[in-house]
């Protein structure tokens, strides 16, 4: 019933990543957003800000409760996605058209799931 | 394990998001979403499933005798066909629970309790009630579907005739028909909208389902689950029993003084009441200024002096506002004051407004 874009890698935090040349552009995923409900706010760091592997970057909160993102990386924010400041319902209505932020000088990542690895752990979630 | 009521297929049927609730397994949301949910009921109208609920009959001769002296409201002048609203205490004065009471005959009344603190609640009654009263706990055997929003009443006047509809807030009907099903309906809810609650024997809850559902089509009706309704009744500012009260916040303190009648001869809690005095600290409502959303159980302060703390709160869909209510030190409970509120580590800036936050009639 979720969508799992073969193209990206996944972690079991539910973030999804994809890797352009040297830069990690980072999102949540589809089970993430349904899991959440209605988005309303998202809480995201500024750029050069340093991300750290496994460590909250920020957060989502919908109208029911509050998740942390934990970063898939270590590395240093280049680009944040302003428009989800604006209008955090974008992550409702395309989760892997809309990231969240991209990271550079990445020295360090996650254990990446593929897309039926992580459809896998999602299933197994219940 | 949790219990399901009568309607749970319906919710699975109807794709909704189940989780445990009060001992109940129930949605939290359909496909909708709660910010459609929310807000068919402030433009439209939804339907919830609220048969968690627990319900307490009283009977006899001094059934009124043992309401006025277990419960904080005053009963003495109610109507027949009438509900109101209460609170029951303890001897510290304490809220064991919020309920509403429908009086049905001068020796018989219906009481809908929490579906948490349901058997505490009965417990608590039977060892209180006066020679003359019976009390039962019928909660099993009846479902109660909430119809709210402001286009109710034109789903209603489908189903039934003019003179089987309540009128006025607060009032019910004991016995009615609808498709053929023997239910009660009263003008009651917790979503600060007009609308109907409507009572009837748990078989009968699915086709008042598919029922209502089938009316309520050409008004825009959607069901919606419990997310909605917790969102519904804090924007109307509505206490929520375990958020803005329980054992240890007295109803004055919850801002609950409506519902206590300390003229009243005696009732359990009044003793305690009277000796605490005037209440110290007041039910809040809190604006967030910064960007950020509050939740319960975050801590108020002024000037870095801790001053109370959060009961509910989130971003509420009609409003579109972060909003939540609090209870603080009453000294600094003026309206317009500044606060910080510490949100997951960050202190952020909120404005104490007048609640309720949304009034259908302003």
């Amino acid at each position: 019933m979720f969508n799992y874009p073969k193209k990206l890698k996944y972690t079991e935090t539910h973030e999804w990543v994809k890797k352009e040349n040297d830069i990690y552009i980072i999102g949540i995923s589809d089970y993430a957003q349904d899991a959440l409900g209605d988005i309303v706010f998202v809480n995201l760091p500024e750029v050069d800000d340093e991300v750290f592997v496994q460590e909250s970057f920020g957060d989502v909160e919908s109208v029911k409760a509050v998740s942390d993102l934990f970063s898939p990386v270590t590395g240093v924010v280049c680009e944040v996605n302003e428009d989800l400041l604006d209008n955090p319902a974008l992550l409702n209505d395309d989760c892997y058209a809309n990231w969240l932020i991209k990271v550079e000088d990445v020295s360090e990542t996650d254990e990446f799931l593929d897309a039926d690895s992580y459809r896998e752990f999602c299933e197994s979630q219940g | 394990m949790e219990l399901k009521t009568p309607l749970y297929d319906v919710h699975l049927q109807e794709n909704g998001k189940i989780v445990p609730f009060a001992g109940y397994l129930l949605p939290v949301q359909y496909p909708t979403g709660v910010i459609k949910e929310h807000l068919a009921v402030r433009e439209d109208c939804g339907l919830f499933d609220v048969s968690h609920m627990g319900i307490i009959t009283f009977k006899g001769k001094s059934a009124l005798a043992s309401l006025n002296y277990i419960l904080t409201n005053d009963f003495t002048n109610m109507k027949t066909g009438k509900v109101r609203y209460t609170v029951m205490c303890n001897e510290n004065g304490g809220c064991i629970d919020d309920l509403i009471v429908y009086k049905f005959a001068d020796d018989y009344y219906f009481l809908v309790v929490n579906a948490a603190n349901r058997h505490k609640d009965y417990q608590h009654m039977k060892e209180n009630i006066l020679e003359g009263t019976t009390i039962e706990d019928i909660s099993d055997d009846i479902a109660i579907l909430a119809l709210q929003g402001p286009k109710s009443a034109a789903v209603i006047s489908k189903l039934l005739p003019l003179e089987h509809i309540p009128t006025g807030n607060y009032s019910a009907i004991e016995e009615v028909y609808i498709s053929d099903m023997k239910c009660m309906i009263s003008t009651t809810g917790y979503t600060g909208e007009e609308g109907y609650e409507i009572y009837t024997a748990s078989e009968n809850a699915v086709k008042l389902w598919q029922v209502l559902r089938e009316t309520g089509k050409e008004f825009n009706l959607i069901p919606c689950g419990l997310g909605a309704r917790d969102t519904l009744r804090l924007e109307a500012s509505m206490p929520l029993y375990g958020h803005e009260m329980n054992e240890e916040i007295t109803p004055l303190e919850a801002g609950l003084d409506f519902a206590v009648k300390m003229k009243k001869e005696d009732f359990i809690g009044k003793k305690a009441l009277l000796e605490k005095g005037e209440p110290k600290i007041k039910r809040v409502g809190l604006k967030m200024l910064d960007r950020g959303i509050m939740r319960e159980n975050q801590n108020v302060y002024l000037n870095d002096n801790l001053i109370g703390y959060t009961t509910s709160g989130t971003h509420l869909p009609y409003l579109k506002k972060a909003l939540a209510m609090a209870l603080i030190d009453k000294d600094y409970s003026k309206l317009q004051t500044v606060v910080e509120v510490d949100v997951r580590g960050r202190k952020l800036k909120a404005e104490i407004i007048e609640l309720p936050f949304y009034s259908r009639n302003k």
